[in-house]
């Protein structure tokens, strides 16, 4: 890959193909500018892990990068196709990039299995038993093939947030975008989630998550992107990330998660 | 009590109360249909649309049945167009359900958070597939009892219908008044109205406790 653009390579993980590639882009809210020219690369297999201060754009570029929120100016390609023209057809392309939300988000009226068939049924107009051979595998490789049939008010947090993550992943996407994914989970449910993460990475896809635990960042990252502000202030391998940040700023950051380690002991 | 009356009678009322019931279910049916595309011309901001939908649901819920009924059976034919006791009575039932129809789906649909809407969206679901299986499962689940209310209140509302001259139940209990056999008719009639009603009821209480069921522990 050659890539004449001021842009670091890949710390790690991803195998040099490029599925994502982001050029200076601009997103303001009224009169505020909420991202402020960002350029990001992410390679096949890649995991990247953004970080950084609330309320500094993490979501927001997220929700740029599946067409949830218009964008001002800058480019974005998908594997080489450009998804920031007018008349993009972004029903397309949101079937090539699987979201995970916070709050989960699965549909109260339908049951786990609905859920989970509605994209590739629906969306992808793929046979329905085949489809629904491949959402019970992936049930069951997170550890809920018992729970097709269940409503998701039966469930708990942790099942809820595995469900929605299949439900993501049952559409195939090129790149998978984790928005704070475990935040509103009870803290005994946090793991279970993390390890489907992690398995996922392991696996080989393609991930971006925003996400505050620090730990996993550093265990499940290729390349951890420290952003503040609307920019990427610093990006580098974890290890070098969490041990001696570049940027004070990043230090400032991370120092905040010390300080609340060392209170809660 | 005259029992030989109430059994001589008893065809009568029969006969009038299933014209009042299907006259009641044109009109509930119809009704549910234009209260959808009314509400759906609100939520989707439709051009003009919205406006009319708007107008018409001030208008429709602000006018007694009575009076629209006498507007489309009486005022009609001056302009040539003459109408059926029935068509006017189901038109006028619509035309006055639609309008409460209209607004518990408002009232349904605008409970579908912006976020559930997202989740459909990320999914790839277009327009009419997001309406079709994320919006208004949802939106009829929250609208279900107002629905039901409203069904009831229009079969209630049949009751108007003998202003225009059809045979239903008010109709034909006026009727026998006059022959006296005053109490045998009136109570005739009020169970007649509780021989409609009440398994309906029945039938909406078990349907508010399913959706209910369906919803929104999430
Ligand atoms: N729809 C919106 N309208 C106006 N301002 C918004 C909107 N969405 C987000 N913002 C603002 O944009 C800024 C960035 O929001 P964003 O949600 O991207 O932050 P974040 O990095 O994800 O924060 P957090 O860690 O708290 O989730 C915030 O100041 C927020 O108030
Ligand atoms: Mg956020």
């Amino acid at each position: 890959m050659n890539d004449t653009d001021n842009q670091p390579g890949p710390a790690g993980g991803g195998n040099g193909a490029r599925v994502l590639r982001i050029r200076d882009l601009v997103k303001s809210f009224g009169e505020r500018r909420i991202l402020d020219g960002i350029s990001l690369d992410v390679s096949q297999g890649e995991v990247l892990v953004v970080i950084g201060p609330s309320g500094c754009g993490k979501s927001t570029l997220l929700r740029c990068l599946n067409g949830l929120e218009p964008i001002d100016s800058g480019e974005i390609e998908l594997k080489g196709e450009v998804i920031t023209r007018p008349g993009t057809d972004w029903n397309r392309v949101r079937q090539r990039v699987g979201m995970v939300f916070q709050n989960y988000e699965l549909f109260p009226h339908l049951n786990v299995l609905g859920n989970v068939l509605l994209g590739p049924v629906k969306v992808q107009r793929r046979k329905r038993p085949e489809a629904e051979r491949d959402a019970l595998s992936w049930l069951e490789r997170v550890g809920l093939a018992d729970r097709a049939s269940s409503f998701p008010r039966q469930l708990s947090g942790g099942q809820k947030q595995r469900v929605a993550i299949v439900r993501a992943l049952t559409m195939s996407p090129e790149i998978m975008l984790f928005d704070e994914v475990t935040a509103s989970l009870d803290p005994e449910m946090v793991r279970e989630v993390l390890d489907v993460m992690l398995g996922l990475a392991r696996q080989g896809l393609t991930m971006i998550i925003v996400t505050h635990e620090m730990a996993f960042a550093r265990a499940v990252a290729d390349r951890i992107i420290f952003m503040d502000e609307g920019a990427i202030v610093e990006q580098s391998a974890p290890d070098g990330f969490f041990e001696s940040p570049e940027s004070e700023r990043a230090r400032r950051f991370l120092n905040i998660f010390e300080f609340s380690e060392k209170r809660r002991e | 009590m005259d029992l030989d009356f109430v059994i001589a009678c008893a065809p009568l009322f029969a006969a009038s109360a299933w014209l009042t019931v299907s006259l009641a279910f044109w009109g509930i049916a119809l009704s549910l249909a234009l209260g959808l595309l009314a509400a759906l011309a609100g939520y989707y901001r439709v051009p003009i649309l919205r406006r009319a939908a708007g107008a018409y649901i001030e208008l429709a819920r602000n006018t007694p049945l009575m009076i629209q009924l006498f507007f489309l059976y009486y005022g009609l034919p001056r302009l040539g167009i003459l109408l059926e006791g029935r068509t006017c009575a189901v038109i006028g039932l619509t035309f006055l359900g639609g309008a409460y129809m209209a607004e518990a789906f408002r009232g349904g649909l605008t409970a579908v958070g912006r976020t559930q809407i997202e989740a459909g969206l990320s999914l790839g679901l277009n327009r009419v597939q997001l309406l079709r299986h994320v919006i208004l499962p949802q939106a009829l689940a929250v609208a279900i009892p107002v629905i039901c209310a409203t069904a009831i209140f229009l079969m209630k509302e049949t009751s108007v219908f003998s202003i225009v001259a059809l045979p239903d139940l008010m109709y034909l209990a006026k009727d026998l008044l006059k022959e006296g056999h005053s109490t045998e008719s009136n109570l005739m009639l009020v169970l007649s109205y509780l021989v409609i009603i009440l398994p309906v009821s029945l039938l909406f209480a078990w349907l508010e406790r399913r959706a209910r069921f369906a919803g929104f522990g999430s």
